[in-house]
């Protein structure tokens, strides 16, 4: 490799950190005003009531979607550079030659942090098993990696605060690791694809994230940041404004009367309408928000945005590459069990 | 050179190509350009995270696109 190095490498990099300063301090800047300012806007340039139906809905609509917009922006960011100091390829060094139980709860961790898109979840699929890693710890880390994702994780915290993340992270990661564990001791190895054990791993392992300078990692951070936005942003539309539907127009403590703390199939009915909705989690997050604030149990609202996000239909139909229907019938079900419970838990405990 | 990029379709593997052969004209590279989508050839040249840029079967990069300018880094060295 040519060993050219660029000039002007130091003031390229404090021009960099300068300007990361600078947008950390504008979005602080943004975060602050957006209320009063949708306060101001609707209600006074409008003149909309802010406590009628159409007034507090609009606000809704337009505070939500700037408040969740920066978050996004700002979590992602983080969340990306420091994800890419971790790679698939040194999760699975890692993980290699752990017995299953402690293979489970490295996995589940690692399927956090470790940077990963559904399109990649077939290959990594087969390089673990391929590479020897128990099927039931490969289980663990694909479970936790949709499940506990950070665009969850930023607007939670948002919405929600500190709480309630915590509560969805550690709960994410107990399902993976269960989840995980059972269908390791379950021996299901006879329903995955046959040709993925045969798969023979040639070539070196190239570690994707070798080499990279800081400025790579902002720039990546800052790809990210768009790659996401521009994918979800129909979604997040469409759960901003059914969230703005619901704030403004659903009776205030509707959904305690119908779906409360004392509704027994409350969390079992809000699960099995979840697994089979196909949104990301920016697009369901304002509707939980609507709803929460219409008397829903936080319990409820977790199990449903966890069956949503974990388990979709595309990610399915990826997964009959390598696993055949039987498994990916009992990955769902072990899953949605777990989902369930944790629901029922936190009704219970909040 | 035979350029080979691994990935089942999504916007990644497609920018990873264009930026290969971007990369390829300007080097004044004459490559044959192969798509790989089949999960079973991708996972066995030991790489898990799509895109994956393979020239003359060695494996140059994977789990993330990059620009035609760090492809050129890659390929110049090859060349020749």
């Amino acid at each position: 490799m040519t060993i050219a190095t660029a000039p002007d490498t130091r003031p390229q990099s404090i021009k960099h950190w300068g300007g990361l300063l600078l947008a950390a301090v504008i979005w602080w800047v943004l975060y602050l005003l957006n209320q009063p300012f949708w306060d101001w806007l609707v209600g006074r340039v409008f003149g909309l009531d802010l406590t009628s139906r159409l007034g507090s809905g609009v606000q809704f609509f337009f505070l939500d979607t700037v408040k969740i917009l920066l978050l996004l922006a700002g979590i992602i960011f983080i969340v990306t550079v420091l994800r890419s100091f971790m790679s698939v390829e040194r999760t699975r060094a890692l993980l290699g030659g752990k017995r299953e139980g402690i293979g489970n709860v490295l996995a589940a961790g690692l399927g956090v942090v470790t940077p990963f898109c559904s399109c990649s979840a077939v290959p990594a699929f087969i390089g673990f098993v391929a590479s020897g890693i128990p099927l039931g710890v490969t289980m663990s880390f694909l479970i936790a990696s949709p499940l506990v994702n950070e665009v969850a994780i930023a607007l939670l915290l948002g919405l929600f605060g500190i709480g309630p993340t915590l509560l969805y992270v550690s709960a994410g990661l107990v399902i993976a690791i269960l989840a995980g564990y059972v269908i390791g001791r379950l021996k299901l190895e006879r329903w995955v694809e046959p040709f993925v054990f045969e798969t023979k791993l040639r070539g070196k392992i190239i570690d994707s994230t070798a080499g990279l300078t800081w400025d790579d990692r902002i720039q990546m951070g800052i790809e990210e940041v768009g790659s996401i936005l521009r994918r979800i942003w129909p979604y997040l539309l469409v759960g901003i404004g059914l969230g703005a539907l619901i704030h403004g127009w659903a009776p205030q403590d509707f959904f305690a009367r119908y779906a409360g703390a004392d509704n027994p199939f409350a969390v079992l009915i809000a699960v099995l309408i979840g697994i089979p909705l196909y949104s990301n989690a920016a697009g369901i997050l304002p509707l939980i928000d609507a709803l929460y604030a219409k008397g829903m149990p936080m319990g409820t609202l977790l199990a449903f945005m966890m069956a949503t996000v974990a388990l979709s239909l595309p990610e399915m139909i990826l997964l009959r590459r390598v696993l055949k229907p039987k498994l990916i019938a009992v990955f769902v079900s072990v899953t949605a069990i777990g989902i369930i419970g944790v629901g029922y838990l936190f009704n219970a405990i909040l | 050179m035979n350029i080979k990029i691994l990935g089942a379709g999504c916007a990644n593997c497609i920018n990873l190509e264009k930026a290969a052969r971007l990369a390829a004209s300007e080097l004044g590279i004459d490559a044959t350009f192969e798509k790989v989508t089949d999960y079973a050839d991708i996972a066995s040249y030991g790489i898990m995270r799509t895109p994956g840029l393979v020239v003359d079967e060695q494996v140059l990069l994977a789990g993330r696109v990059p620009t035609a300018a760090q492809v050129k880094e890659l390929l110049a060295p090859l060349v020749g």
